[in-house]
């Protein structure tokens, strides 16, 4: 399975670990990700907020681009997957919007451009069946919050791969990667994600409110799948522990990296050195992994 | 809050520009509050987002422009998802950021629109995000020189942040894409007005 693979700019910078993660884990399920050659930012919130058109014309340029390697296009970051995503639908549903947009682009838009989330590939076109046979160090007793915030099923008609209340996709992985998995309300809540610099007072009560969700019903660590709910729950926490005088100490994973744990891959070969909330002392506890090795 | 429509071809105007940007009919809105009560910044926000539609609905564009909700707004989708009229509201918030950034109008959180330019300006000149740039800039003309100063390090330290930007080869492709985009921008607004 061949896809041309949309990295975007935080799996260069800020989440380099989901890259790392990602990488790893796909060729062992037969995946096959070529990095679009020149790939441009999909403009993200701050794009589409200011100028729709002109966030749909970059989302051309990247399929354009893509084109050259696959028609199939895989992507890990949630927020380039939904704004890719929405120009996709916005471009099949409207001749208008779609000769706007061209004529911004200076490209022609090719009909035949798919976009899919990976997380929606291992768990529909892989299948957990597959999954389950490369399991060789099962994440037993690890109690895992799957957390899928906004941008991953919403909105349904346009980006949806799952259930936009109540996906389970993430969970379905990780339990057959061996981790029980916490039955919690918060799993789309928003972690204020692009209001992350501008208004971090915002992001930092969601984004506490998120993480004590989890720790009440029992979570031992949270998994995503989007880099901005990552550098949210995962940079910030040390913050928020200190605003809300409050002890959370949450392990944030990407999903790629617990399966990759599963899978028997070292912390090394996942990106785990990256993470800011050290994630041994629960992996070494829970017999997991040892940073050792 | 009693409103008394006074110009009823202003009130059309604004809401019609509204419309034309969202692509949304908002009449359908029947007033439920269903997006307001699953919003997760409400707490933050002066006005709810269903009011926000129903001073679109008569017009009440200074009392939408001069509210903090729109720009407060985090685009997380969860009121589109859920109103039972299938209005896109997260897209109306979008139209009367972009109305205001068109007309050029003073918004209030400044920071927002501050953030916005800057991250644009970083696509247009690398074509992908350099992120240290974009938090350097940030503080330096927001004027919160310090602002999480002491996570830069811990990034850096990480290889979380690039110290130089990753230019693609077709920066010159793309400077026309952002050139295109606001002429377009320029003739909708200068045909649109009557």
């Amino acid at each position: 399975m061949r896809f041309a693979y949309y990295p975007g700019c935080s799996l260069h910078s800020t989440a380099v670990e989901f890259d790392i993660s990602t990488r790893a884990v796909a060729p062992l399920l037969g995946i096959e990700l070529v990095e679009i050659p020149n790939w441009v930012c999909c403009g993200a919130s701050p794009t589409h907020q200011r100028d729709s058109i002109l966030s749909y014309a970059l989302a051309v340029a990247n399929f354009n681009k893509a084109e050259l390697v696959n028609e199939q296009i895989g992507v890990q970051c949630a927020s380039c997957y939904n704004n890719l995503r929405r120009a996709l639908f916005e471009l099949h549903h409207s001749d208008e919007i779609k000769k706007k947009v061209e004529k911004v682009a200076g490209l022609d838009f090719g009909n035949n451009v798919q976009v899919f989330h990976l997380l929606d590939v291992f768990r529909n076109q892989i299948g957990l069946e597959a999954i389950k046979e490369k399991v060789t160090h099962p994440l037993k007793g690890l109690n895992v919050a799957a957390y899928y915030g906004c941008l991953l099923t919403r909105p349904p008609e346009a980006v949806a791969f799952d259930d936009p209340e109540w996906p389970t996709s993430m969970d379905d992985i990780l339990q057959t990667c061996g981790a029980t998995m916490v039955d919690w309300p918060y799993k789309t809540e928003c972690c204020g994600a692009s209001l992350a610099l501008s208004r971090t007072d915002v992001v930092q009560k969601l984004s506490h409110d998120i993480l004590k969700m989890a720790k009440i019903h029992g979570a031992d660590c949270i998994a995503v799948a989007c880099p901005l709910c990552h550098s949210n729950l995962d940079l910030r926490q040390k913050s928020i522990e200190k605003k809300f005088a409050e002890n959370l100490e949450l392990p944030i994973f990407y999903y790629t990296q617990l399966m990759g744990l599963a899978f028997g891959l070292s912390g090394k070969e996942l990106g785990l050195d990256k993470l800011i909330v050290n994630p041994w002392k629960l992996l070494e506890e829970k017999g997991i992994g040892s940073k050792k090795s | 809050m009693k409103w008394i429509i006074k110009d009823l071809s202003q009130q059309n105007h604004f809401r019609q520009k509204i419309e034309a940007l969202s692509q949304e009919n908002l009449s359908l809105c029947y007033q439920c509050g269903e997006c307001s009560a699953g919003c997760p910044i409400i707490s933050f926000m002066d006005v709810s987002p269903n009011q926000i539609i129903r001073m679109i609905q008569l017009g009440r564009e200074e009392e939408v422009l001069t509210a903090r909700t729109p720009w407060l707004c985090a685009s997380c989708i969860t009121c589109t998802t859920r109103c039972p009229k299938e209005v896109d509201l997260a897209k109306v918030m979008d139209a009367v950021r972009q109305y205001a950034a068109i007309k050029k109008i003073a918004v209030p959180e400044r920071e927002t629109t501050l953030l916005q330019k800057l991250f644009m300006k970083n696509i247009k000149s690398f074509g992908r995000q350099f992120e240290l740039l974009l938090i350097g800039k940030f503080n330096l003309l927001s004027g919160h020189f310090f602002k999480d100063v002491l996570l830069g390090p811990v990034m850096l330290r990480k290889g979380k942040l690039k110290l130089l930007p990753t230019f693609t080869d077709n920066l010159k492709q793309l400077k026309q894409i952002f050139a295109r985009a606001e002429a377009e921008e320029k003739i909708e607004e200068t045909t649109g007005k009557q």
